[in-house]
């Protein structure tokens, strides 16, 4: 490869691939990603894909983006605006445009922006000049017609060609970043083991963009450095992907066999779809005929003596009310996901939001608690998920974890934990000094009862939905009710024992405490590092735990002068803060259109809100 | 399950502590003794049994039953049971269910039950009406049925249990009356033994609110002319007399009588449960009065493949073949780097 201009180092770099949804932007930018991390930078990515399954090519409907946020330090938000837009087509600017840093990079197809597509994004004439990007740093790379050139004679059908297009606009970017292509290439090798002349097109492209971007000097090599990282073995992971690697490790902790019992739904799908492949761990992954077969299929395998779990999204989670029900009556382990969406009804499928906090505490008929939880990141979904397991499985009571699109989708380095470090799991089996086997009889320290699996001579027994004494016997009698309500309540609070002290990012004490829950916590987190480093007396608390909250909360709360809850809602954990802690004062800022915080509008908020008296 | 003669049982030994609540008269109080009388013969142990149910009247049996009992949500039994048995193919799984419980709140979970062939045994109690609810029609009453929520008759066309278990590509099907001892305990038996999905309906009197539903043709003196028990390898003969029989004509059955029209019992047809093509089946499963005597007794019993067994010789098959034995492997594998 050719001599190098001088190269200008960077801290970070936000780059978007944005193109038609069969443009291959999703591999691309994982390649991209997949390549910066063995690099040893930091990055976090999101994709964006569109809602439709097949939206007519070249509309901005269509439009399926991938973003990568890579820095030599840590990196918390797949970030706000990118530097760098590849755009495939018109309608990639105009579903980016919003999304850009001004004076941003734009590397786009030349030979794509044909009047059509240019009229079907919504453009007249020239997207460039009716977006006022002229200034910009702008490279109208011909893509289509250099893979045609590269590629003529490989003998290939068109679409073959030109389905490698997207590894040419990545070796642009490659060049442009100082990348190796090497890790790129052994992935087309592999995915291409059958089909060689494919394996040999997309390597031939992918060197055409690098050798392209090289000659026409019209983009300046950036280089990120790597970050200082804590020493050990990484991958890259996803949070629905984590999200199931919890529940196996907690399995394997338990000694016991994971169930999961789900219908598919957008964005959860991919929990059910990757423990669906891990036949190899032995998991039964069952793909039911509704989301409450889902639950209740899996309420049969935790009374049967399996970890069991159920994932949905938030359309799912409402048909499922029923029976979380019925679990917190049978008193049997279950973990419920709730990968939120925008909501209501059908809402956005394909969008993140928060709005299924109340869903999950409250959305149920009678005093029925469950333990509520929640991710804050893509990795963080694999200790959730264990922790979800292992409260669940010792105290004797189905937790939903919530997590959402944003997470879901989103990935970023992981360090890979190591399996002896992670607690054990005890499953509360009825032991010989028990006596006889009483269905309710509780353990005096944490009430949760004991869990007889069929087929254990002597110990069967009947349990259910309808309200029982501690014998199993069906009871009318008003105070055993109230008694046996008031046991489900309590072995829920004890969960508190479970749940660690809020940790404060900051100082423990300021003009500012920020706070939020689950998966806004890495844009929370940015926010107030880069006011700290301000000058700005402000603090961050984020939740994992909601149901039962932390118990130093009010502790920790006390020791600001104001408070901040952010959520992608209208302000639901506010209010259940108000409910739970009283004494306090919560600012609120909320935004609910189905996309992620930016850093800028958290600081804005939080200027603003220090400057008021 | 694998039947173990050394394990010998009493209906006793199947009788819970619990007070039964059934309405006196209630043919419910049959059925109960008729499943305990044939787990009892079984040879399977007791703490093997799982008896599962959804809402209403029928699917109280589970608190009668000295055996792991789980009593569920209004129409979800065959989806517990499912999780049940799929996780654990050692275990003989009961669902106790009716005809509001699984034909209606719960028809998503029965048709897709009976399609994956997962080995439960399904009691289906039909007394064609809501009894727990206090007397509301159901998804098998008949058109024009008088309940309180059809004060002038129903509109609708009521579902064929029969023809439900076949179309959902069903291998079991079954069908007796409460009352009938002997004939209900042979059924269950054969149901426990049958690998995959059987479902087993039971013709129920509900004395309150539709009390004598099933009398037309099951009647103490008419049902041995209004139905035919039907038997595998046996000729479909009938009647008090033993003269009356089925054939086959054109593409339909009919009733005929031996010894009239030159109709031998050569003539009549063989009864066939283990036939795949449910053509006949289907038939013998819909036959109504009077047109016809209504059809007992085993009607379907095909082999096939049970989905719990699919399961796990699938987990077995990949688990031999792949080097991912822990969390620890797995956690290893693929694209992962150092950083020192």
């Amino acid at each position: 490869m050719g001599k190098k201009p001088q190269i200008v180092e960077k801290d970070e770099v936000v780059i978007r691939f944005s193109g038609d949804s069969g443009d291959g932007m999703q591999l691309t930018g994982t390649l991209f990603s997949d390549t910066a991390a063995l690099y040893g930078n930091d990055l976090a990515t999101f994709p964006d894909y569109p809602a439709e399954i097949r939206a007519p090519q070249g509309t901005v409907g269509g439009v399926s983006g991938f973003t990568i946020h890579l820095g030599h330090y840590d990196v918390s938000t797949p970030g706000d605006y990118a530097d760098v837009l590849v755009a495939m087509n018109p309608a990639a600017i105009k579903a980016n445009v919003a999304w850009i840093k001004e004076g941003c990079t734009i590397i786009y197809d030349k030979d794509n922006f044909t009047e059509k597509n240019i009229q079907k994004a919504g453009y007249i004439s020239d997207p460039i000049a009716e977006e006022k990007l002229e200034d910009y740093n702008i490279i109208a790379a011909p893509i289509t017609s250099m893979v045609k050139e590269a590629l003529k004679d490989f003998g290939l059908d068109q679409k073959s060609v030109f389905r490698t297009k997207n590894m040419f606009a990545l070796g642009m970017v490659y060049w442009m970043f100082d990348r190796k292509l090497t890790y790129t290439e052994d992935y087309c090798d592999t995915k291409f083991k059958n089909k060689p002349e494919i394996a040999q097109a997309n390597k031939i492209a992918l060197r055409a963009g690098y050798y392209y971007a090289e000659t026409i000097e019209a983009l300046t090599p950036v280089r990120i450095n790597p970050a200082n990282i804590a020493k050990g073995r990484y991958r890259n992971i996803n949070g629905n992907t984590a999200t199931a690697w919890g529940f196996l490790a907690a399995a394997e902790n338990a000694g016991l066999r994971l169930y999961i019992g789900s219908y598919p739904i957008t964005p959860a799908t991919g929990i059910l779809e990757e423990l669906a492949a891990r036949k190899d761990l032995g998991v039964i992954s069952f793909q039911a005929e509704d989301e409450i077969a889902g639950i209740c299929s899996a309420i049969g395998a935790s009374f049967a003596g399996y970890l069991a779990v159920t994932t949905t999204s938030g359309p799912g989670l409402a048909l499922k009310s029923e029976a979380i029900g019925l679990a917190v009556m049978a008193e049997l382990p279950l973990v419920i996901v709730d990968v939120q969406r925008g909501g209501p009804s059908t809402g956005l499928p394909t969008k993140t939001e928060q709005s299924d906090l109340f869903q999950a505490l409250y959305g149920r008929n009678g005093e029925c608690p469950v333990v509520v939880m929640a991710a804050i990141s893509s990795s963080d979904c694999f200790r959730m998920a264990f922790e979800a397991a292992r409260i669940a499985v010792e105290h004797m009571t189905p937790v939903l974890l919530l997590t959402d699109g944003y997470l879901a989708n989103g990935s970023e380095p992981w360090k890979i934990p190591d399996m002896e470090s992670l607690p054990s799991i005890n499953p509360p089996y009825p032991q010989p000094d028990h006596g006889e086997y009483i269905p309710y009889r509780r353990n005096e320290k944490r009430l949760n009862r004991y869990w007889a699996v069929p087929g254990t001579p002597g110990l069967e027994h009947r349990i259910g939905g309808l309200e029982k004494t501690i014998r199993g016997t069906v009871s009318y009698v008003p105070e055993n009710h109230e008694y046996m309500v008031k046991m489900r309540d309590e072995k829920v609070k004890k969960v508190s024992e479970k749940v660690p002290d809020i940790e404060v990012f900051g100082d423990a004490e300021g003009d500012l405490l920020l706070t939020g829950w689950g998966g806004t916590y890495g844009h929370l987190l940015t926010a107030v590092r880069e006011l700290r480093a301000e000058g700005y007396r402000i603090s961050l608390a984020g939740f994992n735990y909601i149901n039962p909250l932390p118990a130093n909360t009010a502790e920790v709360f006390g020791k600001f002068r104001k408070i901040a809850v952010c959520e992608l809602n209208l302000g639901q954990f506010a209010d259940y803060l108000r409910m739970k802690l009283q004494e306090f004062r919560y600012h609120q800022l909320n935004k609910v259109q189905g996309l992620p915080f930016t850093v800028k509008e958290i600081k804005e908020f939080c200027i603003k809100l220090l400057e008021e008296k | 399950m694998e039947e173990n003669k050394d394990i010998r049982f009493t209906p006793k030994d199947f009788k819970s502590d619990q007070e039964v609540r059934w309405c006196p008269g209630c043919g419910d109080h049959a059925v109960l003794s008729e499943i305990q009388k044939a787990l009892s013969e079984l040879g399977i142990p007791k703490e093997k049994y799982v008896f599962i149910s959804g809402i209403g009247c029928s699917s109280r049996l589970p608190y009668y039953m000295n055996t792991y009992g789980f009593h569920g949500i209004h129409g979800r039994a065959a989806a517990i049971a499912t999780g049940v048995k799929t996780v654990r193919p050692d275990l003989s799984v009961w669902v106790m269910t009716g005809d509001g419980d699984s034909l209606a709140i719960g028809g998503n979970h029965f048709i897709h039950a009976v399609r994956r062939n997962i080995d439960i045994n399904l009691v289906l109690f039909n007394n064609e009406i809501y009894g727990l609810t206090k007397g509301q029609y159901s998804p098998t009453s008949g058109r024009g049925h008088v309940t309180k929520t059809s004060p002038f008759g129903t509109l609708e066309e009521p579902f064929s249990v029969g023809e439900l278990v076949i179309g959902a590509r069903g291998k079991f099907f079954a069908r007796t009356i409460d009352n009938n001892v002997s004939l209900s305990t042979e059924i269950f038996t054969r149901a426990a033994k049958h690998k995959g999905t059987s479902v087993v309906e039971v013709l129920q009197n509900c004395v309150i609110f539709n009390d004598g539903v099933h009398d037309v043709f099951a009647g103490r003196d008419v049902k041995e002319d209004r139905t035919i028990t039907l038997r595998h390898g046996e000729p479909m003969i009938f009647g008090k007399d033993r003269m009356s029989g089925l054939i086959l004509e054109g593409l339909k059955l009919k009733v005929v009588r031996i010894g009239e029209n030159g109709i031998t019992e050569k003539d009549i047809l063989i009864h066939d449960a283990h036939e795949p093509n449910p053509g006949i089946h289907y038939f013998l499963a819909n036959m109504r009065y009077p047109e016809y005597p209504v059809a007992l007794g085993v009607i379907r019993e095909v082999e096939g493949d049970s989905y719990e067994t699919a399961v796990h010789a699938q987990i077995e098959k990949i688990q031999s073949g792949s080097n991912i034995k822990c969390m620890t492997d797995l956690l290893n594998s693929g694209t992962v780097w150092d950083v020192d």
